[in-house]
């Protein structure tokens, strides 16, 4: 059988669909899309980093910024915001580059370090890209947050990539049946960019039909 | 519930449109009339021969702001529309339900039923706010008559027939209209509804406001993602927005006819504001429009708790409030369309 990969799911949604499974069906199946504050900033701290053309070398690091990857296991494509090769004995190869490098994945993120974990997810589905790309270990990662300017250093572990495999086994199923999940509510429907095609309180109401017969009086 | 935004209505012909950085400039010749922050604007509607650059059609469509084209009648010419927004799948329901008369008359039956309780409920205000100046058993008939055909028009799932039980509520409704004209009676009467061209001045706010109802319903469903074009109760017509006339049906009375109405009761308009062409036509002037637009904006800021989301919202809204209702009951979140029902 062969990989068809233009069933390849997006491998940012990952972060939407930990935040909220309607959320990331809302943007990825219906592609429904609404900005807002936290959107546009987003977009603006990427700008920086978006620049596929730039290659740095620095002593012994190679940056490279807006890599495609993608994972035959997960099934997606994606983008790394950066990719680090430092030179290390214990690493790999490089192709047209001198000695061994490690690999380490960079996101840029808007605000300072979050709680949730759907950021993370991200990161690790990098991660493993790399791994299955490169032939490689990638046992970290790190963010760089925007409004603090400082970089958080994230372990990857076994136990983050199998919650990565099922998240994405659970979107390919959703998608492939084209369904948007019910509304959850919770806290994080306040920072929702999509609240209002979301319409979280469709949940709650009335059926129809009582509505409109409340009218034959 | 997002917020309405200005729509900038140009009603001069000889007004240009242009973009600097994020701002629309609107000249004449070599005057420059006005700046106003696009993303201030939710729509930009133009009236006559107005042109727009190129540019300032690509950031409306890149900017989902509305922009559309009406010739001096206020009738619609082009609208400029952006990449299709939304999912081919629902796109695709709505073909499909569109194909199917059963299928369709399912929701026509909803759009119908609300069109007809908003017609009875504003008779039945009408009674209730002025008791003295019209003829209230009259009225008390016709609503009585309209809540028979509203138990007929639920229990209907044939096009046909939804059709002839809303053209006979309509035909009810409109007969008592010239009624509820409380003010200006001499210039303002209502005999029979007409149109192209509409032969008195009831009849030519009623076209206009109609069209620029149209127009924000065809909006609002493209900004969810459904094609304007495909309609259920209205069937397909070449360059006919169906889909926007579907979902006006239950708007035309609660939003249109009130609007007008309104401003003849209230005397924001007058006999002077219209002229009269050589065949009969009737037409309002620059003048009277400009005064009509302003009142329309003024309008859509007003607020309501919306019957079925029970959300506080403005007017203007209600179209996309409606859009994003009927989207949601074909991606089947809903089991049926919730219509608006104005109470």
């Amino acid at each position: 059988m062969g990989i068809n990969e233009e069933d390849y799911l997006m491998l940012s949604g990952i972060q939407h669909f930990r935040f909220c499974a309607r959320q990331w069906a809302l943007i990825h199946v219906e592609q429904q899309w609404e900005e807002n504050v936290r959107t546009i900033e987003g977009q603006y701290v990427h700008q920086k980093v978006d620049q596929p053309f730039i290659r740095e070398k620095r002593l012994d690091k190679l940056i490279v910024r807006a890599m495609p990857v993608k994972s035959h296991e997960l099934r997606t494509t994606g983008i790394c915001d950066v990719v680090e090769f430092i030179q290390d004995p214990a690493g790999i190869s490089l192709i047209n580059e001198v000695g061994k490098f490690r690999v380490v994945p960079v996101e840029y993120k808007r605000g300072k370090p979050k709680k949730e974990e759907e950021d993370i997810m991200q990161l690790v589905a990098q991660a493993m890209c790399l791994e299955e790309m490169l032939a490689c270990e990638v046992p970290v990662g790190y963010f760089f947050y925007d409004e603090i300017k400082r970089r958080e250093e994230i372990q990857i572990t076994e136990a983050h990539k199998e919650e990565v495999r099922q998240l994405f086994k659970q979107m390919h199923h959703y998608f492939t049946r084209q369904h948007t999940p019910k509304v959850k509510m919770g806290k994080h429907c306040k920072s929702c960019s999509l609240e209002n095609l979301c319409m979280p309180i469709l949940n709650e109401k009335q059926d129809v039909k009582s509505y409109m017969r409340r009218y034959l009086v | 519930m997002r917020k309405l935004l200005n729509t900038l209505f140009i009603t001069t012909s000889n007004v240009y449109l242009t973009l600097k950085g994020e701002t629309v400039v609107v000249s004449q010749e070599e005057d420059v009339l006005g700046r106003i922050p696009l993303h201030n604007l939710e729509a930009i509607c133009t009236f006559g021969y107005a042109g727009a650059s190129p540019m300032l059609m690509h950031a409306c469509a890149e900017k989902n702001v509305s922009l559309t084209f009406l010739n001096a009648h206020g009738k619609f010419l082009a609208r400029v529309i952006g990449e299709s927004k939304g999912n081919v799948v629902l796109r695709k329901t709505q073909y499909r339900i569109s194909d199917s008369e059963i299928a369709s008359a399912k929701i026509a039956r909803n759009f119908i039923f609300a069109k007809v309780a908003n017609q009875k409920w504003i008779l039945e205000r009408a009674t209730r706010d002025n008791p003295l100046r019209i003829d209230v058993p009259a009225f008390k008939q016709v609503s009585e008559r309209l809540l028979e055909d509203l138990k007929k028009i639920l229990a209907c799932e044939d096009l046909e027939l939804l059709r002839g039980l809303e053209g006979q509520a309509a035909s009810a409704y409109f007969g008592l209209f010239d009624q509820m004209i409380l003010q200006q009676k001499e210039a303002f009467y209502f005999k029979t509804r007409n149109r192209r061209p509409p032969t008195d001045n009831i009849n030519a706010l009623l076209s206009f406001i109609y069209t620029l109802l149209a127009k924000d319903v065809s909006a609002a469903l493209e900004t969810v993602g459904l094609d304007a074009y495909v309609g259920f109760l209205h069937r397909d017509r070449p360059g006919r927005a169906s889909l926007a006339l579907d979902v006006m049906e239950e708007l035309r009375g609660v939003i249109a006819d009130r609007f007008v109405l309104k401003v003849i009761n209230k005397k924001m308009l007058d006999e002077k504001d219209f002229i009269r062409k050589e065949d009969g036509a009737v037409l309002l002037t620059d003048e009277g429009r400009k005064k009509f637009l302003q009142a329309w904006q003024e309008r859509k800021q007003e607020t309501l708790t919306h019957p079925f989301l029970k959300e506080k919202i403005n007017w203007g809204l209600v179209p996309h409030a409606q859009a994003m209702l009927l989207a949601r009951h074909l991606r089947g979140d809903l089991e049926e369309y919730p219509p608006f029902l104005w109470k």
